[in-house]
């Protein structure tokens, strides 16, 4: 189908979005578009009006310091993607966009873009909850840093006012021994999955997981955090009993039925997809603190 | 309405558009380019994908207005002016990697684009590339076929399959 009609705006600063949507009602935000565009052709979303940012250059790029890593929401994915500096820091950005539809998608699919959807099983929502990232926004009364926690308030609703844009996204990079991994299931490549899982972990040089986040994407209303799974993993040797134990505690996450099947479906998936990354995070783990 | 002038295929168009007219009705009703193919208007099939700024793109989710000052291709850019077919367009018609040839555009934008980046490309490498690129007839074989013996003429020699 065809979008219905909208105005549109195309500022070519920050703060004139920012004003164009204080004064006017209705108003979306247009980044790469990727999901947006297909919900205006399916009519889904009727707008009056919509806001293209996509000349606000200074929301673009990737910035890598010690402390802190820096991505602006309106860097496309498949830059991210590809960023050589990135995957030397955080290489579990690549392993989850190989995931986030194609190639054609990611080269105008933006960060931020993804986080203000904030579908449940796509892979950026779900990194940035892994990661305790703060999700940077600039409204009429300043720039705010929102914890991802409180960004992520419900079921496709991030928690950010209707004149303010996210600007960006931070967190704090892991130390260069960590090990990650990022699996899910989806019924073709590129879909939205009924299940996926990240890891990240930190082991010592006797094999003790030293620290460990797990997120789990695509079976509740929001991407969750598997705070028990963590527990059971931190402080463990990472065995077979601290997984078994991380996949047992998965019960206790908010499950939610579809029509790719019922929450014990969706339940077994998760274990599956948890229980292949935390293999692959430990083990990259245990080799990359031998090399260091 | 919104004037806009782009560049495609290497010729100037201009042509005015509503803000909700998408780039690929504009290239199709507006402009009479229709060789850019739309199956599903909302971004699952890859039928429409062209390549903006040389970068492939699905034409059914970007705006007219967006590409304003664009450098757009679309596969009617491929073939020579005297109709000599783009190599990919030739290695297409030797392997059957076509038969309704609904899919086509779409998958010879996608594949252009990957060879430029990766000249000599394994064959997971092109079934990631088309994996946004739905096709219900040819069956993708033939299509990889097509594209990994593009892709090894053009090479000095020896380059994998
Ligand atoms: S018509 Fe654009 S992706 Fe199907
Ligand atoms: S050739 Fe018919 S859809 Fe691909």
């Amino acid at each position: 189908m065809k979008p219905p009609p909208f105005a549109y705006f195309r500022p070519g600063t920050l703060d004139e979005a920012i004003a164009i949507l204080g004064r006017t009602e209705n108003a979306k935000v247009l980044a790469g578009g990727q999901s947006l565009m297909a919900m205006l052709n399916l009519r889904y979303v009727f707008p009056d009006a919509l806001v293209d940012i996509n000349d606000l250059f200074e929301l673009s790029g990737i910035e890598i310091a010690p402390e802190r890593i820096r991505i602006g929401a309106m860097t496309r994915q498949r830059r991210i993607e590809l960023d050589a500096e990135l995957y030397e820091a955080m290489p579990i950005f690549r392993d989850a966009l190989k995931l986030v539809g194609h190639r054609q998608t990611r080269n105008r699919g933006t960060i931020g873009g993804s986080l203000c959807h904030l579908d449940p099983a796509s892979e950026l929502p779900t990194l940035a909850l892994l990661l305790d990232a703060g999700i940077e926004t600039a409204g009429p009364a300043g720039v705010r840093r929102i914890p991802v926690g409180e960004f992520i308030t419900g079921y496709m609703m991030p928690g950010i006012g209707p004149d303010e844009i996210v600007t960006a996204i931070e967190f704090a990079p892991w130390s260069v021994a960590h090990g990650h991994a990022f699996h899910e299931f989806a019924r073709r490549h590129g879909d939205f999955a009924v299940a996926s899982a990240a890891v990240m972990v930190e082991r010592d040089r006797q094999g003790v997981v030293t620290r460990c986040a797990i997120a789990i994407g695509g079976i509740g209303s929001v991407p969750q955090r598997h705070g028990a799974g963590e527990t059971a993993l931190t402080g463990s040797d990472g065995g077979p009993d601290a997984i078994a134990a991380a996949l047992e505690s998965c019960a206790g996450l908010d499950i939610l039925g579809d029509f790719h099947g019922g929450p014990d479906y969706r339940l077994s998936v998760a274990r599956t997809m948890l229980r292949r990354s935390l293999t692959a995070a430990l083990a990259r783990a245990s080799e990359r603190t031998q090399q260091a | 309405m919104y004037e806009i002038e782009l560049l495609i295929n290497g010729r100037p168009f201009r042509g005015a558009a509503e803000a909700r007219t998408t780039l690929a009705d504009f290239l199709r009703h507006t402009l009479r380019l229709t060789g850019t193919h739309l199956g599903c208007e909302h971004g699952v099939c890859g039928a429409c994908t062209v390549l903006v700024d040389g970068v492939s793109a699905r034409s059914c989710l970007m705006l007219a207005v967006q590409a304003d000052g664009a450098i757009v291709e679309t596969v009617e850019g491929l073939a020579e002016h005297d109709g000599t077919l783009h190599p990919l367009q030739q290695a297409f018609r030797d392997a059957h990697g076509l038969q309704c040839g609904f899919c086509t555009p779409g998958m010879l934008m996608t594949l252009v684009e990957l060879l430029r980046e990766t000249p000599h490309p394994s064959e997971d490498e092109v079934r990631d590339a088309i994996s946004g690129n739905i096709c219900r007839c040819t069956g993708y074989q033939s299509i990889v076929d097509a594209t990994l013996a593009v892709a090894g003429a053009a090479g000095t020699e020896g380059s994998e399959p």
